[in-house]
């Protein structure tokens, strides 16, 4: 062994190593989940879905990522160029930075804060301005119709998904994630912390702008909204970033109430990756199944039903902590 | 039934007992309703006192106009250049009248009746747009199925019927710039306001390409915030100047066109053209043959109204149950294959028959398709019509009630959306509908939800219809015995020079129809569709008024969408269930 690789360096390098390997990792996932999503729909729709491309549509990805890589790269000439080309960066790397936090696996993961929580709900209110900016840059009515409606619905229910967070905080004693994770050791959070966990999956769901709270896009209305006016890249970042969205707010659930990667019997990793296919999984079963709420019926079920169930699940939980075991 | 003769009508005799028998001129026709034609001065009067007679012709169900100038059959007839006829239709009556203005070339001008019946004003400017026929007082009479630019008045029977009767076209990048900016949407033209206390409103251009707009249709909204505050919808990107082919096309070779005027209602169309046709012809056709014309038109109305509920409830943001719908349409289609040989515009029906006789085996594949289709009915019922979601979004949304409706000119699923028990199939039974057992599907207020639940109950009349089909196909010819019978029955061809002679005209010429005007209404998939037939003594009509349900029904958007908003544009305009080529023709 050379001098330079000491013990300290060596685990360095393997910290690095399992950065890129994550973050590549979750970029493909998402690629690979547009195609799924495809399949899927089309099992469940009485028809085949992209199954033309290799044995079995298998390369029906590497088709789609050969066509969106030599698209035109085109910015219509009354955008506002800069936050244009910003936003689709922002709405992927956001989302990407999220999986710093997230633990995989005892030995797997990024970072290993005490902030981790609050990392993440910081960047989802960074991810709004993403929709905002690229709906307002694109200088189309539709799209700024989109953002609007982004932004009205985000903040409302970035209210309560921090909310909702706060009884699984309470309960655990850290924003750590994997003293969360920790905690749940004898059960997991998802029973104590039920509608913790039924409001942040509904906001999860509006925050990653997926059916039925697809309000920004909403193709029957808007006809695509904010980023109606992206093409190649730049529309494929805002896209694979909707997927990023999904597998993050799984892989999140996942860590908080279903005791990330504990489980018997299987590895860790696969209880890990198991637990969040359920749930990517849900993400689209629910836009094969469900029409879209009017836009004001959303907003009124984020502040008055979401909002204070989160609210009176925060009171129950510290009272119970309380009565417990005080500090 | 209507009354035919003008005599013992009861709307002729108040309109005499009124303005003295002086005043009108009845004219003879083969259109099963009285017609009057009245002087200029007495229009607006006489519209007045129809609609408010005890039974209210309540409907103006049709206004459209006649070129006389080269009509050669006018014998009893006032002197007119262009005749402006008005349809109106009372619902309490169950009657029709129809009065008839007569124009000279030098004072093209009739007062505007939009001030009597709203939807005067679209029918009113096609008028103008086609016949170049004024009205004074209409509050925008402007072009509205040709383009803002266009020079000339289609339906004059000097203007050029095809291209290659005019220059060829040619589109300068200036020409470009000219007719682009003649669509330019300019809000004081309506007398709409920019701005209120200081804000500005937004002027959405929504089509004439957007997902939801059902077809090449615009309307651009003001809006505050996503508040509708005011809406114009633009229509004309899908006409195709079907009335004016139907001058230049025999009888016969006009029936393909009708396929493609309500394009998701194949032989539906045909249906009233060939009833119509044959009124003038004087046919009857065999018991038969009215039967499959019945079953092939009702299972048109159901694959008809499966798009409708597949794209309904993708508007409301489903995205699977269309997929489901397709599914039945294609069974539909299958049976639809194996009778006429095509699919979506079979052109099957024949003046005084249908094309071909059933094949063999054609009743074991209809059964199989009522079979099939209750079940689904049944689940789109309960996942999506008993969805909270879909009811939060349809409940009370653009809804009117049958005053509006009638007013409106609304017809069909619409109309009896409100409650209001009107299907022609029930009270002016056509083509044998009075052998058929089935009920009208009938709904309570009128709102967007009612539209969707009365159509999947239509779906399950007709499907008890078709049974009867099945159950009860009278044996028969499929083609009438009558010399004017289209293309003559074939195997009768060779037997001796006449019939030679006559199938050989009639297949090449076409057949020649009597002069007179003939007129069938039919409860068509969207609401009642009627043609309007007008014979010069030729192989060709001299004019051809197609009325389509979908016409009246986007221009009744703007008096819904007042106050509502983006979404609920959307579930009405999913609700509607138009085509465009069904309303620009």
């Amino acid at each position: 062994m050379t001098a330079w690789l000491s013990p300290a360096a060596f685990e360095v390098l393997v910290a690095m190593l399992q950065a890129l390997a994550i973050l590549l990792g979750a970029v493909l996932l998402g690629a690979i989940l547009t195609v799924v999503e495809r399949r899927l729909l089309g099992l469940w729709q009485d028809r085949h879905g992209p199954n033309r491309v290799g044995p079995g549509g298998s390369l029906q990805l590497v088709a789609d990522m050969l066509k969106i890589f030599f698209k035109e790269d085109w910015i219509p000439p009354f955008a506002d160029r800069g936050p244009f080309v910003l936003a689709p960066a922002i709405a992927m790397a956001s989302l990407l930075l999220s999986f710093l936090i997230i633990p995989l696996t005892p030995s797997w993961g990024v970072a290993d804060w005490h902030i981790g929580l609050l990392f993440f709900l910081a960047m989802a209110g960074i991810n709004v301005y993403a929709v905002l900016l690229g709906g307002w840059s694109s200088g189309n009515k539709y799209a700024l119709l989109g953002a609007m409606r982004a932004s009205a619905q985000t903040l409302s229910y970035e209210v309560f998904m921090g909310l909702a967070l706060m009884g699984v905080v309470a309960m655990a004693g850290s924003f750590n994630l994997r003293e969360i994770v920790a905690a749940q050791q004898g059960l997991w959070f998802i029973v104590p912390q039920f509608f913790g966990f039924a409001t942040f999956l509904i906001a999860g769901i509006a925050v990653t702008h997926r059916h039925p709270f697809d309000q920004p896009e909403a193709e029957q209305e808007l006809a695509d909204g904010y980023h109606i006016e992206y093409a190649g890249m730049k529309f494929g970042m805002f896209f694979i970033g909707e997927y990023i969205g999904m597998v993050l707010v799984s892989a999140l659930i996942v860590t908080l109430f279903l005791g990330g990667w504990q489980g018997p019997w299987l590895p860790p990793w696969l209880w890990f990756a198991l637990k969040t296919l359920v749930f990517v999984l849900l993400f689209i079963l629910l836009r094969a199944a469900l029409p879209r709420p009017r836009y004001d019926a959303v907003m009124g079920f984020g502040w008055r039903v979401c909002l204070p169930l989160t609210l009176i699940n925060l009171l129950v939980t510290g009272a119970v902590i309380l009565l417990v075991a005080p500090p | 039934m209507p009354v035919a003769s003008p005599q013992n009508d009861p709307a002729v005799e108040a309109l005499e007992r009124r303005f003295g028998p002086e005043v009108f001129t009845a004219q003879a026709t083969l259109t099963g309703i009285p017609v009057l034609w009245v002087a200029r001065a007495r229009l607006l009067e006489a519209l007045e006192l129809l609609r408010e007679l005890p039974q209210p012709y309540a409907m103006l169900f049709d206004l459209s106009a006649v070129d006389e100038r080269l009509r050669e059959h006018r014998e009893g007839l006032p002197a007119a250049d262009f005749t402006v006829f008005y349809q109106l239709l009372s619902v309490a009556g169950n009657r029709d009248l129809m009065l008839k203005v007569a124009l000279e070339a030098g004072a093209l001008e009739l007062p505007s009746a939009v001030g009597l019946f709203p939807n005067a004003a679209w029918y009113e400017r096609e008028v103008w747009d086609m016949f170049g026929i004024r009205f004074t007082g209409h509050p925008h009479l402007t072009r509205i199925l040709m383009p803002p630019t266009w020079e000339g008045h289609p339906l004059r029977k000097d203007h050029a019927a095809r291209a290659t009767e005019i220059g060829p076209y040619t589109l300068t990048v200036e020409g470009q710039r000219h007719e682009q900016e003649a669509l330019r949407f300019e809000p004081e033209a309506w007398g709409m306001a920019r701005e209120r206390e200081g804000a500005e409103f937004m002027f959405l251009n929504l089509g004439p390409n957007h997902p939801s707009a059902h077809g090449a249709f615009r309307i651009v909204l003001q809006l505050d915030g996503e508040e509708i505050v005011d809406c114009v919808p633009d229509i004309g990107y899908h006409h195709r100047g079907a009335e004016k082919m139907a001058e230049r096309q025999t009888w016969h070779s006009f029936i393909p066109y009708t396929d493609r005027i309500d394009y998701t209602g194949g032989v539906m169309n045909n249906l009233p053209y060939v009833l119509a046709v044959e009124k003038l012809a004087g046919i009857e056709v065999p018991d038969r043959v009215a039967t499959i014309r019945v079953m092939m038109a009702e299972l048109f109305r159901i694959s008809s109204h499966l798009l409708f509920l597949g794209t309904y409830f993708q508007d409301l943001g489903a995205m699977s149950p269309v997929f489901y719908t397709f599914t039945d349409r294609q069974k539909a289609y299958e049976v639809i294959e194996a009778i006429t040989g095509f699919r979506m515009h079979p052109a099957w029906y024949r003046i005084g028959g249908v094309a071909q006789d059933l094949p063999r085996g054609w009743d074991g594949l209809m059964q199989g398709f009522v079979d099939w289709m209750p079940p689904r009915l049944d689940e789109y019922e309960r996942t999506m019509m008993d969805n909270a979601i879909v009811r939060e979004r349809t409940r009370d949304v653009a809804a009117f009630d049958a005053e509006a409706a009638l007013a409106w000119g609304v017809t069909g699923p619409n109309l009896r959306a409100t409650g209001l028990d009107f299907d022609l199939r029930k009270r002016r039974p056509y083509s044998g509908y009075d052998r058929f057992d089935f009920e009208v599907a009938l709904g309570e207020r009128g709102d967007a939800f009612d539209r969707g639940r009365v159509r999947i109950e239509e779906m399950r009349q007709s499907l008890r219809i078709l049974q009867q089909c099945i159950d009860h196909m009278p044996a028969g010819d499929h083609k009438a015995d009558h010399p004017l019978t289209t293309p003559p029955p074939r195997e009768r061809m060779l037997e001796h020079i006449e019939t030679l002679i006559t199938h050989f005209l009639q297949v090449s010429w076409g057949p020649v129809l009597p002069p007179g005007e003939a007129l069938t209404l039919v409860e068509a998939t969207k609401g009642i569709n009627g043609y309007y037939l007008t014979s010069d003594g030729g192989a060709t009509s001299y004019r051809t008024r197609i009325r389509t349900p979908s016409f009246p029904h986007l221009q009744q958007i703007p008096a819904l969408m007042r106050g509502g908003f983006v979404p609920d544009l959307i579930a009405h305009l999913g609700s509607i269930d138009f085509v465009m080529a069904d309303v620009d023709r």
